[in-house]
């Protein structure tokens, strides 16, 4: 642990943001608050600040994802930042370039920022690492690691609709193991304090012991969701049926969807959160995503303001006399 | 901060806050005009925006602006970790604004204050009201109701402290105002 | 019985693990063999003398497991190169895995290695044989004729025979001919897409877990197979604290069964992979803590009773991208020792037991008559300074020996001469050749 953090500079402020691992807990409430100012942006006549005018920001996508690439491009826009977008399949860079040429060429068109997305957990520390010192590396999802821009915008969903984290109770449910969203939620929730953590879910879906990750585990859904004030629903992909992780979507959905019925074990108040998309009659019944407890549409709409807040304060440790405040 | 002297103690600023209630009426019946809005700047010029707006009768509530995304030297400082959401809770489409911060000296608070303003819509008017009005200007803003007019030398930094009770400091250390005003 | 032949090393501690010797003494060396110990010989008279006085003479290092890339990817490394730096780390004695292109799966590619090895080598190269055809784990290769032309032992390298019937076969048919069999014990559906070990790190770094399971699955399968048809097996590279304590209970039914374990395992854990380290993308992966301090346990009590470098170079951007996409291994050479002596240093092993380890312990596993110093046995000789500080330093390395995750360690004991066949192949007062 005595290894510096790479996402920080010498002053101790965000230059990357790769994973929510190591962050402090002010740090976290800081990406919220400046969130919070831009949420009021999207509602102007010009829905634009001036901040990073004359950036350039390199959307890198090696995973298809156009609803994340598209918050990330409209944050960039609304901060007046100039988009690159590049959708690079995994499969070209493998037979020839490699990802460090990749870095390399972009680096010489005066990039500013890289977004990325990439398979390989570990993507985004390997850009961060080996790019030129002035620019930042948001990570948009790598592997089954992180997606800690994901993590913050339910943070601030969270913190809307429920203020304080401590006394909060929230379980996540579903395939907290191969989820890079879940990882990253969970080191959100438990940096601002909530309370408790649960994740429900069947022991293929978890990771060998998931008590280090510093959660309580609960495989039977009605008795995980009890009194909790968020409910997060995982997606659950396809694959992990012909991994032999589950026997059938009808089965999951039988022990783990949530339905309207299941949904009164936890609080009067509480609120159900998905990342999207949905798979409906899997992960949850349509009653309940389109529900008066289904937050899950404000999620995308904060995730715009989340995403310009990371982006304006990385982008700002890029400034000379940074030590200046 | 160790030679920090206060310049003027909370009853005095009242009074120029007084002063400048009444300068400000004069100048909206000069210019004949009838239902202002007032906009205060984060965080000093709020402070002083609310005493004024409360004196003045303003019907609209209070607009708040934090200008940190329009600064022109995040490129040299970064971003603001305090920064506060700004509030305009009316339609500013061709009103009449009284725009209000608290020291007024290398005019680019204002610029970015008023850029932000249009950004929000195109207003018919702004009338700019400082509490302090310093040497030191850089662009070319000039206000129009101004509390005190300190004789400074470039190196003391005047501040306001608050919210309650208003005070004026006089610093004479480079210290950390964040950018200028 | 004089020059130019002849070498005496002189006022060395010598340690010699295999005969017990620990005691300050001279050697003497004709015609690359040892001559005697002690006393010269009457009329000896040496070409070359060393002085060994503050040092510690030792059986050159045997090390079981290194990787030439030669013959197939010459462009990574060579024999000369890989032999050079084995010189320098007091190795003279190197087991190289099939896993060549092409496979050491028949005579002929066993002929051209060491043809190749007499060239250039500053070390002694063995041949290990392909168990299997192509390494494919379907059909035997021929073990014997492998056997015949120079192979020490068959193994099957990382890949895993493809099924329990020809594992069985291929052990029934090595013992038929008294061949040890090397296996890295592996069960590849456990294994799956794995990157590291199953456990916190992984599971917090989102990467895919290799369960210890993979590895003591197979040993019990091993094991059972072992017993059932009598083999010699060598477990190659054991990784968890379970598979150790496997082998010391059948090695306690008298069962003919030895391991070895890679020098890197004994001191790194699955904490080093913090931060995605490429370099300690492992094969098999570094475990925990509680991994760790078993195998050094079993090395003590001599359930394993070798260590080996595993030494892998690798082309130089094999480690530059994101963890999961870069190549497995690490060179290990250059720290082979030193790495063992660190062992002495925190008190699991002592000096002649941690020599032991990388010399007769591993020669008696496959039968070999390295890694001793007697009288007439080959001059192959480690010299080093025991008190000598260094730090491993990536510039001072060969570009296949630089990925390592062992750059800016500092350690204790640094060779100062080698000996191979009684030549000296390195001295650390010049980078030249004696």
């Amino acid at each position: 642990m005595s290894k510096p953090n790479i996402q920080l500079d010498s002053h101790g402020r965000l230059k990357h943001f790769l994973t929510i691992d190591g962050l402090k807990r002010e740090m976290l409430t800081e990406i919220l608050d400046t969130a919070e100012s831009f949420t009021g942006v999207s509602e102007r006549v010009v829905k634009k600040v001036p901040l990073l005018r004359g950036k350039t920001i390199c959307n890198l996508f090696f995973e298809n994802s156009t609803r994340t690439r598209t918050t990330f491009e409209v944050a960039a826009k609304r901060l007046s930042a100039d988009v690159l977008n590049l959708n690079v399949s995994t499969s070209s860079t493998t037979k020839g370039e490699t990802l460090l040429d990749t870095l390399r060429n972009l680096e010489a068109m005066h990039v500013d920022m890289f977004v990325i997305r990439h398979s390989d957990s570990g993507a985004a520390h390997f850009f961060a690492t080996h790019a030129a010192p002035h620019i930042s590396v948001i990570n948009a999802g790598d592997g089954q690691h992180a997606h800690p821009t994901q993590a913050m915008l339910d943070m601030f969903t969270i913190r809307r609709h429920k203020e304080e984290f401590t006394g909060l109770r929230v379980a996540i449910v579903g395939d907290v193991l191969h989820s890079r969203v879940a990882r990253s939620q969970i080191l959100a929730l438990n940096t601002l304090g909530t309370s408790e953590v649960r994740v429900i879910a069947p022991r293929t879906l978890l990771p060998p012991d998931p008590r280090t990750l510093g959660v309580h585990i609960f495989h039977d859904l009605e008795e995980g969701i009890r009194d909790v004030d968020v409910v997060i629903m995982l997606r659950l992909q396809k694959e992990r049926m012909t991994g032999a992780l589950l026997p059938s979507e009808h089965e999951y959905f039988q022990l783990y969807g949530l339905t309207e019925k299941r949904l009164k074990a936890a609080k009067p108040d509480a609120i159900v959160m998905h990342p999207g998309p949905i798979n409906r009659g899997v992960e949850m019944d349509s009653q309940v995503a389109d529900g008066p407890r289904s937050v899950i549409l404000q999620q995308v709409s904060f995730g715009i303001a989340v995403r310009m807040a990371v982006m304006s304060m990385t982008m700002g440790t890029q400034a000379q006399g940074a030590a200046a405040r | 901060m160790n030679d920090d002297k206060i310049y003027m103690q909370a009853e005095a600023i009242n009074e120029l806050i007084g002063e400048m209630t009444q300068a400000i009426k004069t100048r909206l019946e000069v210019q004949q005009i009838k239902d202002p809005v007032m906009i205060g700047i984060h965080t000093g010029g709020v402070w002083l925006a609310e005493r004024l707006h409360k004196l003045l009768g303003i019907k609209q509530p209070l607009g708040t602006l934090d200008i940190s995304f329009y600064r022109d030297d995040f490129t040299r400082i970064g971003m603001n970790p305090k920064v506060k959401p700004s509030q305009i809770p009316f339609e500013l489409e061709d009103r009449h604004i009284i725009l209000v911060d608290d020291v007024l000296q290398t005019g680019r608070t204002i610029r970015a204050a008023m850029n932000e303003i249009f950004d929000y819509g195109r207003p018919a008017s702004i009338t700019l009201a400082t509490l302090v009005e310093r040497s030191g200007r850089e662009l070319p803003i000039q206000p129009s109701v101004v509390g005190v007019r300190p004789p400074l030398t470039s190196e003391q930094q005047i501040t306001l402290t608050g919210p309650d009770p208003l005070k004026l400091i006089i610093g004479t250390s480079k210290q950390e105002t964040r950018g200028t005003s | 019985m004089n020059a130019p032949n002849s070498t005496s090393i002189l006022g060395g501690r010598l340690i010699d693990p295999a005969s017990g010797i620990d005691s300050v003494t001279d050697i003497f060396i004709h015609n690359g063999k040892i001559l005697a110990i002690g006393e010269p010989p009457e009329g000896f008279t040496a070409h070359h003398t060393i002085d060994a006085s503050g040092q510690i003479v030792c059986p050159g290092l045997v090390d079981l497991s290194a990787r030439m890339r030669e013959p197939g990817q010459e462009h990574i490394a060579t024999i000369a190169s890989e032999t050079a730096l084995a010189a320098r780390s007091g190795i003279t004695t190197l087991c190289c895995p099939p896993d060549t292109d092409p496979v050491i799966d028949t005579p002929a590619v066993v002929t051209l290695l060491l043809r190749r090895a007499k060239r250039s080598a500053r070390a002694r190269l063995l041949p290990i044989g392909a168990m299997t055809q192509q390494l494919a784990g379907e059909h035997l290769s021929e073990m014997v004729a492998l056997k015949r032309a120079g192979c020490v032992a068959m193994s099957n390298g990382y890949a895993p025979l493809a099924n329990t019937l020809v594992e069985r076969r291929a052990l029934e048919y090595a013992a038929t001919f008294g061949i040890t069999a090397i296996l890295r014990p592996e069960d590849r559906h456990l294994r799956n897409n794995g990157y590291a070990h199953e456990g916190p790190v992984s599971a917090r770094l989102g990467l895919p877990g290799i369960p210890e399971a993979a590895e003591s699955v197979a040993v019990a399968r091993d094991l059972a197979l072992a017993e059932h048809t009598g083999c010699r097996i060598h477990f190659h590279l054991l990784s968890s604290g379970t598979a150790a304590r496997m082998i010391e209970q059948a090695q306690q039914q008298r069962l003919q069964v030895s391991a070895n374990v890679a020098a890197h395992q004994l001191h790194l854990t699955e904490m080093d992979i913090e931060d995605f380290d490429s370099n300690c993308h492992l094969n098999p992966p570094l475990r925990s803590l509680a991994d760790r301090e078993a195998l050094r346990a079993a090395l003590a009590k001599g359930v394993i009773g070798a260590i080996c470098s595993d030494h892998q170079p690798l082309k130089a951007d094999a480690k530059e991208a994101p963890f999961p996409s870069t190549a497995t291994g690490m060179a290990g050479l250059q720290t082979l020792l030193p790495l063992t002596l660190k062992l002495v240093d925190e008190g699991v092993l002592g000096l002649s037991e941690a020599i032991a380890r990388i010399t007769c312990g591993p020669a008696d596993m496959l039968g070999l008559p390295y890694g001793r110093l007697q009288p007439g046995s080959s001059a192959d000789i480690c010299i080093f300074d025991p008190h000598r500080h260094w730090v491993l330093k990536r510039e001072e390395m060969p570009s296949s020996g630089r990925n390592t995750p062992f750059i800016g360690w500092e350690f204790q004991g640094q060779v100062t001469h080698t000996l191979f066949e009684g030549r000296i192949v390195f001295h650390s007062d010049s980078t030249t050749q004696a």
